[in-house]
């Protein structure tokens, strides 16, 4: 068997090309459907960025176009019936969507990798997990049978796998729930990629585990001083780990800030309607907070602002005129740094 | 066969009382069919025992062999569990996948048998009754399940699914006042009377689960039982489904068996609450004791990694991981069955189960730590406040 030897690719140290603009940017990204009642627009014009060693959250309900968004980066949107009618995303500065098709999946894995949210559906049940850990190396680096699954078992020990020799050539049914999301964070750690895409990583696994996932996916990020895109619908976890928010609405993001800024003044009434509805761990509260109505339908997004039939503050302005995102700025008028807000009354949201 | 597995499981399916604390029951004697009936369909005073549980289990038997099927063990599911639930009172129960929390509520609505132990509605032992009896214990406690998309029949229209219990139970409602019925039903949940005629796919989730909450309010039950009823939820729509849920306690003074795994939404809604561990009860108390005074590990570990929707708590927070996973049902640890994970475990755990009471050291105390924990070295630790 010949084996090729591809390394003379490997990626740059990194460090002297992170000085200059940001790992990833999205701008101004569509995704539409085209579907037998109409055309869904299922992403409306997202910019976000996520720098080395960076964690941003992505948070919205499901049909809010955040996982749309990760599998347009990742390049797995399935076109058609999908389209991106308009947009770049930027990755080191180049736009992936003018790349040709070998250009992408050499970032595919590479460089930009996803962990996906159903571990046991995303891997193939009829192969041993070493044999799907290996096929990157086999696959990208042109590595035989054998080292590819020497790499495998340094793989399943560095996410923790106990007794990973012997473990190697199991199948994905013989693992448990985090278990198997440990495997599907090794494969997508497996060229050391400079991004990850976390697509609900934890929503199928128990707190005591998710935990554990958790933690796991924050070491590995120092460690490797990776950029994550944590997608999710949960306020707890993005508390928890993110250095800053994006909140998505009807494909749109409505608001962005850093983290701390968002939970102590939210600047849309969506994001304080969010906060409002969580139940709270320490301390029982009165009758929750809850959103009215539903989010909306993506064939008929409503005029003005999507939120507007459910937003408690809304005036006839919401009705006609689309908000844009705009700057936050204190009350005299200083910046605040990273945050905008896509709200007619962000003024009276986040000061009054 | 079936005998055979059934006696075999019958042999090692005795386990023993882990709750030696929990009050006799008083049974109501009913010689005649009609005499249970009667004791069923007895009011019952707000803060009394409604549903007492004691030392249920279920194991499933786990065979080999196609013709001569052997038994070679048994998933203990639930393994020994006692609880009261009060009328009016909101019970929940939590604890990780696998632990048996949903076995619990099948045992509860009779859709399982259980392998021993009894459940006394209103002092009738329910697994026991049989006929009229049975029918009329069915009708009073009624389930609201997990998932809102695959629980209701995509081929009957809301007005049948939400109309159906009232054919099993035509005394309820007499024929031509069901439709009038069921539109009342609807709008107590907050739909469109109007809707009636709609089929399941042409609503959302949420009104997919008020669907199926109206269908358990329909024969006017004094308990229901709750699996999980938000999780498959967004956030913004689970308030609403909560806040629903609390009116209608509230309205037909219902008494309500909720488990779930979300920590904080148990919190919210229960009056005492249960964890549970690999088929056994931990510990149980009201929700301040629970949740500000736990004294079981394992309830700790599990309040300490639920995730506080606030980053200034992130890094003063005190968050103890558990290694591992639940060990397997099929194969449980001797004694205390957290001891494999637990980072208090001793000699003492891996040979002797603890039980289910105060512990020695709060016994007489009055603070909120002298509650039920199954634990040996039970210490009170309040990890969700700890900044």
């Amino acid at each position: 068997m010949i084996t090729i030897d591809k390394k003379t690719d490997v990626p740059a140290p990194r460090g002297a090309e992170d000085s200059g603009g940001s790992l990833l940017e999205v701008r101004d990204l569509h995704v539409e459907f085209h579907t037998r009642d109409g055309v869904a627009k299922a992403v409306n014009g997202v910019n976000y960025s996520v720098n080395a060693g960076e964690t941003l959250a992505v948070l919205g309900e499901s049909g809010s176009g955040k996982s749309v968004t990760a599998q347009a980066i990742m390049g797995i949107l399935d076109m058609p019936p999908g389209r991106i009618p308009k947009g770049e995303i930027l990755f080191r500065g180049e736009d992936m969507l003018k790349m040709s098709y070998e250009e992408r999946r050499n970032i595919r894995g590479r460089k930009i990798a996803m962990i996906f949210q159903d571990a046991l559906s995303s891997l193939n049940p009829v192969l041993s997990v070493g044999y799907q850990l290996g096929e990157m190396f086999r696959v990208h680096e042109g590595m035989s049978k054998k080292q590819a699954k020497a790499k495998s078992i340094e793989l399943m020990d560095k996410v923790k796998i106990p007794a990973a020799a012997a473990r190697v050539n199991d199948y994905p049914h013989q693992f448990s729930g985090g278990m198997r999301q440990r495997i599907m964070i090794a494969m997508a750690l497996a060229l050391e990629p400079d991004l990850i895409i976390a697509d609900e990583p934890t929503t199928a696994l128990d707190v005591t585990v998710q935990a554990q996932v958790m933690d796991l996916l924050a070491d590995l990020q120092r460690e490797y001083n990776m950029g994550l895109i944590l997608i999710t619908h949960d306020l707890g976890v993005v508390a928890d780990v993110a250095d800053k928010i994006a909140v998505m609405y009807a494909g749109r993001i409505v608001e962005q800030s850093p983290i701390h800024e968002l939970y102590k003044r939210p600047a849309h009434p969506y994001t304080r309607g969010l906060l409002d509805s969580i139940p709270r761990l320490d301390q029982k509260g009165q009758e929750l907070f809850a959103i009215k109505g539903l989010p909306p339908n993506l064939l008929h997004v409503p005029a003005g602002c999507a939120f507007n039939p459910r937003c408690p503050k809304a005036q006839d302005v919401c009705r006609t005129d689309f908000p844009a995102l705009v700057p936050v700025t204190e009350q005299d008028g200083t910046e605040l740094p990273g945050r905008r807000s896509a709200c007619h009354f962000w003024k009276e949201t986040i000061h009054g | 066969m079936a005998e055979l597995s059934k006696a075999a499981t019958s042999a090692e399916g005795a386990a023993v009382d882990a709750t030696p604390s929990v009050t006799e029951v008083e049974t109501v004697e009913a010689a005649t069919e009609a005499e249970a009936v009667a004791a069923v369909e007895a009011p019952v005073e707000r803060g009394e025992p409604i549903l007492q549980v004691r030392n249920l289990v279920k194991h499933f038997p786990l065979t080999q062999g196609i013709l001569f099927k052997k038994q070679v063990g048994a998933v203990k599911a639930v393994d020994g569990i006692s609880f009261d639930l009060y009328q009016g009172e909101t019970l929940g129960i939590v604890g990780e996948s696998g632990c048996g929390k949903s076995t619990v509520a099948k045992l509860l609505m009779l859709l399982e048998t259980a392998t021993s132990g009894q459940v006394f509605y209103k002092g009738q032992d329910i697994t026991k009754l049989s006929g009229r009896a049975l029918k009329a214990v069915r009708r009073n406690i009624q389930m609201v399940f997990q998932d809102p998309y695959t629980s209701l029949n995509p081929r009957m229209t809301v007005g049948d699914i939400i109309g159906e219990p009232y054919e099993i139970h035509p005394e309820v409602a007499p024929k031509g006042d069901r439709r009038r019925k069921v539109q009342e039903l609807l709008d107590v949940v907050g739909l469109n009377p109007e809707y009636i005629n709609r089929y399941p796919h042409q609503f959302s989730g949420g009104q997919r689960q008020r669907i199926g909450i109206a269908r358990g309010l329909a024969l006017n039950p004094e308990i229901i039982i709750c699996d999980e009823p938000v999780s498959a939820l967004d956030v913004s729509v689970q308030a609403q489904v909560i806040n629903l849920m609390e009116k209608l306690q509230d309205e037909f003074n219902l008494s309500y068996l909720f488990i779930a795994h979300d920590l904080s939404i148990v919190r919210h809604i229960s009056d005492r609450v249960g964890v549970m561990y690999l088929g056994k009860m931990a510990e149980i108390g009201t929700d301040v004791q629970i949740y500000d005074h736990p004294t079981h590990p394992y309830t700790q570990a599990l309040l300490s990694a639920v995730p506080v929707p606030d980053p200034e708590a992130r890094e003063g927070r005190e968050r103890i991981i558990l290694t591992g996973d639940v060990p397997s049902p099929a194969n449980p640890p001797s004694g205390c069955r957290f001891r494999t994970r637990c980072w208090k475990a001793e000699d003492k755990c891996a040979a002797e189960a603890p039980l289910l009471a105060v512990p020695e050291r709060f016994q007489g105390s009055d603070s909120p730590a002298a509650h039920e924990s199954a634990c040996h070295f039970a210490e009170e630790k309040d990890v969700v406040h700890a900044a």
